[in-house]
């Protein structure tokens, strides 16, 4: 455990901020790689690293309000005090493939902009699908279309409730670009764990490469509490990221249920 | 590996002396059929109480320095009932490896129900959790008291039939007496060390890191506490020790060996070093064995005490 001070705080929605730190390990983390960030006598939480600048050792999470822990993060200032275990886990898999899909909802949209920044460093061709329940829920958004003018590259954006973009869901669009025959090389995704399940079929059905990074309750984040298990994988070192060989081997649990504190099943 | 490492401990056959400890991993079949096909020559599932229990909020674990942790869990576990299915599922795969069910309870009573509802699921033995030192009213606040320690190893032995194995605390002025106390109530054999009661604080916060504050240390920290525990209680009762704390190579488990343990228990290493752990202590020892002319574990189990 080593502590840091918050360097800046970003709200990007009205249930989502970033918070930046300096922090040289964390600012060299493979993109989908993971830490824990302690909120000093509160909790200790996973968080995909949103943000890698190892130029200047910073790096940034990016965190939903959805609990306790998260509602106190939200609270904590440019200066307050923060605990930092990792980075931990595998990463994505930096694909020399020419032609990219990258979807992503919610804040799975974290871990999914430090890839295409990288990604976007080789000779690529990017398709960005993205997902929010509405236009004020939309993430990283403008981050992402900056990030794809320096390749060839397109986003196609979703709402549930139709406030911008295509209306629906955003594998829907996926399902309506693989059927017109589009081909690609691989795909990655990071979002709510019954889009990643139904992009995993379709990526199956198109036979592509597929690669999706899993959340789970953690304790240890080193592999040996069992607490983040999924089949025989420990979610916190065999993961967050999963081959899509990998996700169909624990097809019993993924995108079906989660382990919850005391070990018992929690539907996703 | 050969045969020489086949060992057996209170009528249960290990491959090899390598046992996966409680408390790592062992929550689900998928984790422990993984640890056997990874060459632990035996598993110890995760402590399981009667009922539910969700365990201490985050900060649960802390690294210390070279690969040691402190930890405070609060024994999480889903319960007898939800479990037994667990251990079920992987006697059907039939592992080659023996099952031991880690067990607690915050009653003798109820150490015995779990006891007996794991061992009809399948449980080939039962390790009984008196040691863990930062849950109230049950581990180490049993384990710290040889009355209560007999009473509940009594009663466990009176409810079922498999072997009942004793996990010890090092929080103790004399480990041997607790030993003694637990050997005399009908235990088949003592598991030596759960971990050192231990804290650590945050200097920039000024606050402790583990949400309960104090937990329990262990890895390479505190081996040689572990090792000085097997000497003296080989030294006191003769039922078969099964050595536990900071194994991280053949040395160790060797050392364990030579101080009077028939077979280790490994944790902690396999943050750092993976599941491969079991196979690569194993071959470890049985090098040593051949390069030392030794035909069975046996021969070397205790042989410190000759001099």
């Amino acid at each position: 455990m080593r502590t840091t001070r918050i360097a800046n705080v970003t709200t990007e929605t009205p249930t989502v901020k970033s918070f930046m730190f300096n922090d040289r390990l964390c600012s060299e983390a493979k993109p989908g790689q993971f830490i824990m960030i302690w909120i000093p006598g509160l909790d200790e939480v996973p968080m995909s690293l949103a943000m890698l600048n190892p130029k200047r050792n910073q790096a940034a999470v990016t965190v939903g309000r959805v609990g306790e822990a998260t509602n106190a993060l939200h609270k904590m200032k440019t200066g307050d005090t923060i605990g930092i275990r990792g980075p931990f886990g595998k990463g994505y898999t930096l694909t020399n493939a020419r032609k990219i899909m990258i979807v992503g909802g919610g804040t799975g949209l974290a871990s999914l902009t430090p890839l295409t920044e990288k990604l976007a460093e080789r000779k690529t061709e990017i398709t960005f699908l993205m997902g929010a329940k509405t236009k004020n829920h939309l993430l990283f958004h403008t981050r992402i279309a900056e990030i794809l003018t320096s390749v060839k590259g397109k986003s196609i954006v979703t709402t549930e409730d139709g406030s911008h973009g295509q209306k629906g869901l955003v594998t829907t669009q996926v399902d309506k670009l693989l059927k017109q025959g589009q081909k690609f090389n691989m795909i990655y995704a990071c979002g709510p764990e019954k889009m990643m399940q139904k992009m995993l079929i379709l990526a199956e059905r198109s036979n592509t490469p597929f690669e999706a990074s899993l959340e789970r309750f953690m304790r240890c984040a080193i592999g040996i509490c069992g607490t983040c298990t999924i089949g025989k994988y420990r979610v916190c070192q065999d993961g967050p990221v999963f081959s899509g060989r990998q996700l169909r081997e624990v097809k019993d649990e993924f995108g079906r249920w989660r382990r919850g504190l005391d070990g018992r099943e929690i539907p996703v | 590996m050969t045969n020489r490492l086949t060992t057996e401990i209170t009528g249960l056959r290990l491959p090899n002396p390598t046992i996966l400890a409680a408390g790592i991993l062992g929550l689900s079949t998928p984790t422990l059929q993984e640890a056997i096909r990874q060459g632990a020559g035996a598993v110890v599932t995760k402590s399981t109480s009667l009922k539910p229990q969700l365990g201490y909020p985050n900060p649960t674990i802390v690294q210390i320095n070279n690969h040691s942790l402190l930890n405070a869990m609060g024994l999480p576990n889903p319960g007898a009932k939800h479990f037994a299915k667990e251990i079920t599922k992987l006697k059907k795969t039939q592992p080659k490896a023996p099952i031991i069910a880690s067990v607690f309870g915050y009653t003798p009573n109820e150490y015995a129900q779990t006891a007996q509802i794991l061992t009809k699921a399948g449980a080939d033995a039962i390790e009984l959790n008196v040691s863990c030192p930062h849950v109230k009213k049950t581990g180490s606040e049993i384990g710290q008291n040889p009355n209560l320690v007999s009473k509940v190893v009594k009663t466990v032995k009176s409810t079922i039939k498999k072997p009942v194995i004793v996990k010890l605390t090092p929080n103790v002025a004399d480990i041997t007496e607790i030993a003694t106390s637990a050997v005399k109530a009908g235990a088949n054999a003592i598991t030596a060390i759960n971990t050192v009661r231990a804290m650590t604080i945050d200097t920039e916060t000024r606050k402790p890191i583990l949400a309960n504050k104090i937990g329990g240390l262990s890895g390479p920290a505190i081996k040689p506490i572990a090792v000085r525990c097997v000497y003296e209680i080989h030294e006191t009762v003769k039922a078969p020790i099964i050595g536990c704390g900071g194994i991280t190579t053949w040395q160790d488990a060797v050392e364990f060996m030579l101080a009077g343990a028939s077979a280790v228990q490994i944790g902690t290493a396999i943050a750092s070093k993976g599941l491969g752990i079991f196979r690569s202590i194993a071959e470890g020892i049985d090098t040593y064995m051949h390069n030392k002319g030794f035909r069975s574990i046996n021969e070397i189990v205790g042989l410190s005490h000759r001099h």
